[in-house]
């Protein structure tokens, strides 16, 4: 057998993807692409009121149609079983279990499933379903006053509070007291969600899209009251998910209609459905209050976050916690609420709590650097905690200093003059902002298989799900580090829940995650081949499980640090904000891909863009849907919006990581509007408090200023 | 399951990759749809099916178009081409070397419309075609420099949700480059 000449050799070199060849050639297969014998294609009809009651669905004349196979609605839809905690530790979305009653809750609710040979007659059908309703007076005004709203936990406490806070603004010497908003944001795969499914031999088989095939699995399974193991969940190539692919509405109508018909039935969401089906980011008001001593000491830190959930299920948005994590102060009051509205239910969005969050919290760490007169990356170092602000637990690692200095040095940070409104480029005003970002390090239980087979190659099976951020090339470099081997003589194998339970693509904590369970396997394996074990035919497999060491790891603050810079233009004439260039410092674990990890950051960082001048989905108080619930109504940053961002990274390994990961998919866009709303004060004069920064915005801003 | 022959359909014969496919099909089934779920040709994405993600791009007579907007009874004569044919006998087309090499790409899913559009950009500016960046459109001039500007604006109608556009322009300027060495040396 070859093995690579030295130890720890291909972990940190760049990589190009192992599906690369798949990807550029279109031989890659998504979800909605696998063919199935007599499959049917169902389109799902969503509710046109935002609140009441189903009272007919006129399914008779549908059901003569050309094609048409099966109308499911809630008088005639198999039952499900929603009284179970998921893989998660929450209760299902009750929007994922379909059909059910007649109540609405929402515009754009799923009321029937309309399924036909074709995926044209079942689009016709599900257009001429004729549904009445019971129209109730629906609420999904955000900006109202919400006396009702309510403390809710996230995976952190609602509520964190010490010291007096009105004491200690009393005896501040600046104050910074402001409301930011942000808008309701939507995550957009390109991929639109979809899944196949159908009874294959006693087994419940799905071919989907999805950031976790046993976390699917295992709510299809309680839904329909299944045995867990007869139900498999594929899904090899993910178009994207951001936290928007878990349990949705499309895989439980593929597998009723399957059920029901007895073939093979696939469902894709259209892109206007997603806006209503997949999950967002829930709109944000947040309330900062910052109180510090002349030297930018802070004494209080107010960060209140409120956010909304649908009245059927809880989410919460919240972003308030990063405060916990970044300043500490005398009095340190951190709150999240949410508000019960007529509107979908919010879901994880790259960076739940943190983008949102850090936007406010380091737009009003500039707004005190500049009542204080001290330079915004100054006013960071001098509140640089010793330990948890909140917490009292010590630091795994922040190298956020660190960061701040390297990219001051390469940003070019150190020549700028602080006042703002000073330089200009013809119609155009130019400025400069940094933030700091943050996002917590985790790792969770996963099990791994890896085998040695008789022809030298290695194969490793894993429950991983590679929705674009490159781990299937990471626990690539993994193996072949724990194996000694080549990469090219390992195969790994994801995306199936067969493999056994392994974390989700989720958290940022996925490679990590997988990567320990790997990497253990591998390494057991390594030994017994050394011990000049012959391989037999069948290979030699070894499993791994790491619940109990990653259990073992003890109580920290263990965070992904970063700095963000951007520079801005900003016309005159038109009030168009354009970013110029970024830079992006990160200290975030032991990179395992240099070419792969630096478009997951950059990734981030263009979301970022695209949250600080772009992203605002707006509803109707009307009707309560959304205006423009598509890719030309909802803009995400297009290619001429997104200048040569670029993303480095120092050197941060976790100690207490095998491969030293502490994982890089969402810190990218963390302070990165923040960063730029900053440099559009800069540019301006004008502080930008409501995302997005719209053009509308920075001129009206400019007319009153 | 095609449907059967009726005023609602038409057998047509669509030259794709160089090679004849006759079928049936509905008259409202788009280009799209006939590639991916009658042909079997599922390298073309669907991102919006409404013509505004560039996920679906394919070449026409060798421009661009979103094959979500085209009726595929309206295709027929047309010489199309998929991301499944820009290679040629198993080697990358250059554009596609590029994207892998500079991992122009995360999730995949926008990729081929990314790379069919990036292919025809570059034919079109090679063949002098202004865009709206582009300072001097006298067409005395030529074609402008082939800046990261203007790649950025001529591939805008192709979306990137991974904001994988910093290294999607690097590939499609390394393969413009190559493209332009290639022609100086011949």
């Amino acid at each position: 057998m070859t093995t690579a000449p030295t130890r720890k050799h291909f972990v940190g070199t760049a990589h190009t993807r192992v599906e690369g060849r798949d990807k550029v050639t279109g031989a890659a297969r998504y979800a909605s692409e696998i063919p199935f014998d007599r499959l049917a294609h169902g389109w799902l009809v969503l509710s046109t009121i935002a609140r009441g009651r189903i009272t007919s669905v006129e399914d008779t004349p549908v059901l003569a149609m050309p094609g048409v196979v099966a109308v499911l609605h809630h008088g005639n839809a198999p039952r499900v079983d929603t009284d179970y905690t998921g893989l998660l530790g929450t209760a299902p979305d009750p929007t994922a279990a379909l059909f059910q009653h007649d109540r609405v809750p929402h515009a754009g609710w799923p009321v029937a499933l309309v399924v036909a040979d074709t995926s044209e007659q079942a689009r016709e059908a599900a257009e001429a379903l004729v549904v009445h309703y019971e129209q109730e007076p629906h609420d999904v005004d955000f900006t109202a006053e919400h006396p009702d709203a309510y403390p809710l936990d996230s995976h952190l406490p609602a509520v964190a509070e010490k010291g007096d806070l009105e004491a200690e603004l009393a005896a501040s010497a600046a104050v910074v007291d402001a409301e930011y908003t942000t808008p309701e944001e939507h995550h957009n795969p390109m991929e639109p969600h979809a899944a196949a499914a159908r009874w294959d031999g006693g087994r419940l088989d799905v071919v989907d899209s999805n950031q976790g095939t046993l976390w699917v699995a295992s709510e299809l399974a309680n839904l329909f009251s299944l045995d867990p193991a007869s139900v498999r969940v594929r899904s090899e190539h993910v178009g994207g998910g951001f936290g928007s692919k878990g349990l949705r509405a499309h895989q439980v109508a593929a597998v009723m209609a399957a059920t029901v018909l007895q073939r093979p039935v696939r469902v894709v969401m259209t892109r206007r459905q997603m806006f209503s089906l997949a999950g967002y980011r829930s709109p944000t008001r947040q309330h900062l209050r910052l109180g510090a001593d002349a030297d930018g000491r802070l004494r209080a830190l107010e960060h209140r976050c409120l956010s909304l959930t649908s009245t059927v299920h809880e989410f919460v948005e919240p972003g308030a916690d990063p405060a916990r994590t970044m300043y500490d102060a005398d009095a340190h009051h951190t709150a999240n609420h949410v508000v019960r509205l007529d509107v979908p239910t919010p879901t994880w969005m790259r960076a739940p709590g943190e983008a949102p969050g850090s936007f406010a919290l380091e737009s009003a760490l500039d707004e005190l650097a500049e009542k204080l007169g001290i330079d915004p990356i100054e006013l960071r170092v001098r509140n640089e905690p010793a330990l948890g602000p909140v917490s009292g637990l010590p630091f795994s690692g922040r190298n956020l200093l660190a960061c701040f200095r390297e990219g001051a040095r390469r940003f070019g940070w150190a020549d700028r003059d602080p006042r703002p409104g000073l330089r200009r480029d013809g119609r155009w005003l130019l400025g400069t902002g940094t933030a700091a970002a943050s996002f917590p390090a985790g790792a969770a239980p996963s099990t791994a298989a890896v085998t040695a087979e008789a022809d030298g190659t290695f194969t490793v099976r894993i429950n991983a799900a590679d929705i674009g951020t490159g781990a299937r090339t990471a626990l690539t470099l993994v193996a072949a580090d724990a194996l000694e081997a080549a990469p090219e003589r390992v195969r790994v194998r994801i995306g199936d829940s067969d493999f056994g339970p392994a974390f989700i693509a989720g958290g940022s904590m996925g490679t990590r995650s997988w990567s320990w369970a790997v990497t253990v396997a591998a390494e057991e394996l390594r030994e017994r081949l050394a011990l000049g074990a012959a391989v037999p035919p069948e290979g030699i497999t070894v499993r791994s499980d790491t619940t109990e060491a990653v259990g073992a790891l003890a109580r920290k603050e263990r965070h992904s640090f970063g700095a963000q810079f951007a520079e801005v233009a900003v016309d005159v004439d038109t009030g168009e904000v354009r970013v110029r260039r970024m830079l992006g410092i990160f200290a975030a674990g032991r990179i395992v891909n240099p070419l792969t990890a630096r478009g997951q950051f950059v990734g981030g960082m263009t979301w970022g863009i695209s949250m600080a001048l772009h992203e605002e989905a707006v509803r109707d108080a009307g009707t309560g849907g959304h205006y423009g619930a598509d890719l030309a109504g909802y803009h995400v940053a297009a290619h001429a919006d997104v200048p040569l961002v670029e993303a480095d990274w120092i050197d941060d390994p976790d100690p207490d990581d095998p491969v030293g990961i502490k994982g890089i998919g969402e810190i990218g866009i963390v302070g990165a509007a923040a960063a730029i709303a900053n440099a559009v004060r800069h540019a301006t004069g004008v502080r930008h408090r409501h995302l997005p920064i719209r053009p509308d915005r920075v001129l009206m801003a400019g007319r009153h200023a | 399951m095609a449907p059967p022959p009726s005023s609602t359909s038409s057998a047509v014969t669509l030259k794709i990759n160089g090679d004849k496919h006759t079928l049936s099909v509905d008259h409202r089934t788009t280009l799209l749809d006939a590639l991916r779920e009658r042909l079997d040709l599922t390298g073309t994405k669907k991102g919006c099916d409404q013509g505004q993600c560039g996920a679906c791009t394919v070449l026409l007579d060798g421009r661009r178009a979103v094959a979500c907007l085209q009726l595929a009874v309206a295709a027929e004569d047309r010489e199309i081409t998929t991301v499944e044919g820009l290679a040629e006998a198993g080697q990358l087309h250059p554009v596609q070397q590029a994207f892998l090499d500079l991992d122009g790409y995360q999730c995949g899913y926008c990729t081929p419309g990314q790379i069919c559009s990036a292919v025809a950009v570059i034919e079109e500016h090679a063949a002098g075609w202004p865009s709206a960046v582009t300072d001097d459109v006298r067409p005395e001039v030529g074609a402008p420099p082939l800046t990261a500007d203007e790649i950025r604006e001529r591939m805008s109608g192709n979306l990137c949700r991974c904001g994988a556009y910093v290294s999607i322009v690097q590939a499609v300027a390394r393969a413009a480059e190559a493209r332009m060495s290639q022609e100086a040396a011949v």
